[in-house]
């Protein structure tokens, strides 16, 4: 069993609640989930820039002058916000890749928790309610964001067996359910190349739709072939730097409750964790189909990702 | 008339206030306010008495009912009267999966749609759904009537036994020996009686039966091949 919450704004004079809503949200699912939790927020992007979060264990040591270390090593001026356990980093876009063979040389220890334009992830062992204050979760603000609150049933309960898991840039992906084909896409995907870090089945959930989108699929294909490449149970809420999709399995057993105002479309694992959103009495309620994906985009033109959904 | 403020004075006593009324009571009316989507409100009761929740519900709202007639004024979560024996249970708007599971009795009405695994294992228990219901509903059905005045979707009835399954709209597909049957009179008069105690205006000649073709009730030893 696990809690999913998701929120995604249409009207943006909300954003700055974001956090606030979407830290109740999270809380109130603390039955179904108490190992762990995580949130992945978009926020704000700075033009030219890539945002990496990074998390660490010795955040006291490694943090330390990890921009300046980082700078010298891109050739380049990196920005650096630190959180607790996790840091931002901002590099020059395109510097992604260079980034990561650096921090593995500089900061070993350190693992990368997303990368992309606005998106930030924060994720850590723990209560939700404690998880929330130690980043101070509340108080972000951001066009959309989803939360994840976990009861391990596949693999350990650790900072990187939490959700939400980072598929791509911008993209992030979190899970209530249960996969039972994961050792086996394990072998295949890293067969492939796809770097999968840990023995949890949402890793390989989420490295399955990396791994499609690498060769071409949109995240809507992806999506819709996970429908049937994945064997076991899921509810998957996706986001991306536009919008979010949310995919049952065939068998639905793993419950969703979505809302729609004109104000914001959210997603709950029960109805309990929409009840204090603004105007949720004359909210369009209802149970997503199974085997169906549905997205929302801040586009009025939908990028590519969202016409396959 | 009983109002009890779930927010403000919690669950058990809830539950426990409503189970303790016998057929004696006075207090045959109560009112929930703030239900905000909590689970297993209104369970286990056996008393004749009137609830009314005001709200949208969780997990197994009016669980295991006897007697009691519970109205919610809102949307149910997965399980609602689950395993109810008598009495009456109103949805005005959608329940989700496995709404009156294994239920032996009394009825159970929908207002909105049902979802997934509608009447799973129904024992007796009538089902009126004035939308439409999901995938594997009445899975292994044995007595009462599911009635759906709106679509079926994938795999209804399937390994059913006894029970009766009426629907007005389409079928997405019909589960391992469930079959369409001719609509006799006698299923219209337990239709009729249904539909006006549900509160819908559908008419019986519009309803379409399905039941077992009991294939499955004995080993055919020509299907050995298949296990």
């Amino acid at each position: 069993m696990c809690g999913i919450v998701g929120l995604f704004l249409k009207d943006q004079s909300l954003a700055p609640q974001l956090g606030n809503m979407l830290t109740d949200m999270l809380i109130t699912m603390t039955d179904r989930g108490p190992d762990s939790a995580g949130i992945a927020i978009y926020g704000a992007e700075s033009a030219g820039k890539t945002k990496i979060t990074v998390q660490s264990p010795n955040p006291d040591t490694d943090f330390v002058g990890l921009a300046d270390e980082l700078g010298k090593k891109l050739g380049a001026t990196v920005g650096q916000t630190s959180n607790d356990t996790h840091t931002v980093l901002e590099v020059p876009a395109g510097q992604f890749e260079a980034a990561r063979a650096a921090l593995a040389e500089i900061r070993p220890s350190v693992r990368i928790m997303s990368r992309g334009e606005s998106l930030e992830i924060y994720k850590e062992v723990g209560l939700p309610k404690d998880v929330a204050d130690r980043f101070n979760l509340n108080g972000m603000s951001g066009t959309h964001g989803i939360g994840h609150t976990r009861m391990a049933t596949e693999s350990a309960v650790t900072t990187m067996g939490a959700h939400p898991f980072n598929t791509g840039p911008d993209q992030c992906l979190v899970h209530n359910g249960s996969l039972s084909n994961h050792n086996s896409l394990r072998r295949k995907l890293r067969r492939e190349g796809v770097v999968i870090q840990t023995e949890n089945d949402t890793e390989v959930g989420a490295a399955y739709l990396t791994w499609k989108m690498m060769n071409g699929a949109t995240l809507g294909e992806a999506l819709e072939t996970s429908i049937d490449d994945l064997d076991g149970f899921f509810t998957f809420v996706v986001g991306t730097k536009d919008g979010f999709g949310v995919v049952r399995d065939p068998i639905a057993c793993k419950p969703a409750v979505m809302a729609e105002t004109d104000q914001y479309v959210a997603f709950g694992s029960e109805y309990r964790a929409l009840v204090n959103l603004p105007g949720i009495e004359d909210a369009r309620v209802w149970e997503p189909e199974p085997s169906t994906v549905y997205f929302w985009s801040h586009n009025d033109s939908p990028t590519t990702h969202e016409k396959a959904a | 008339m009983q109002t009890y403020d779930l927010e403000a004075d919690g669950l058990r006593g809830l539950n426990s206030s409503l189970q303790a009324q016998n057929a004696e009571t006075n207090q045959t009316r109560w009112e929930i306010v703030n239900p905000k989507g909590s689970h297993a409100i209104a369970v286990g009761l056996d008393a004749p008495i009137e609830v009314t929740v005001k709200g949208s519900t969780g997990y197994y709202c009016a669980g295991m009912n006897q007697q009691a007639t519970i109205k919610v004024e809102g949307s149910v979560g997965p399980g609602v009267a689950e395993n109810m024996m008598s009495g009456q249970v109103v949805v005005d708007g959608d329940a989700s999966q496995y709404a009156g599971a294994t239920g032996h009795g009394g009825l159970l009405v929908i207002k909105g749609n049902a979802s997934s695994r509608c009447g799973i294992s129904m024992k007796g228990i009538d089902i009126v759904v004035h939308g439409n219901i999901g995938h594997m509903s009445a899975f292994m059905a044995q007595d009462g009537n599911l009635v759906v005045c709106g679509d079926a979707g994938d795999a209804l009835g399937d390994s059913l036994y006894e029970a009766r399954l009426f629907v007005r709209g389409s079928v997405k597909s019909l589960g391992a020996d469930c079959i369409e049957k001719d609509m006799r009179p006698e299923h219209l008069d337990i239709l009729r009686d249904l539909l006006a105690r549900a509160g819908s205006d559908a008419k019986p000649e519009e309803f379409k039966r399905y039941g077992s073709a009991r294939q499955l009730y004995n080993f055919d030893v020509d299907n050995a091949a298949a296990y």
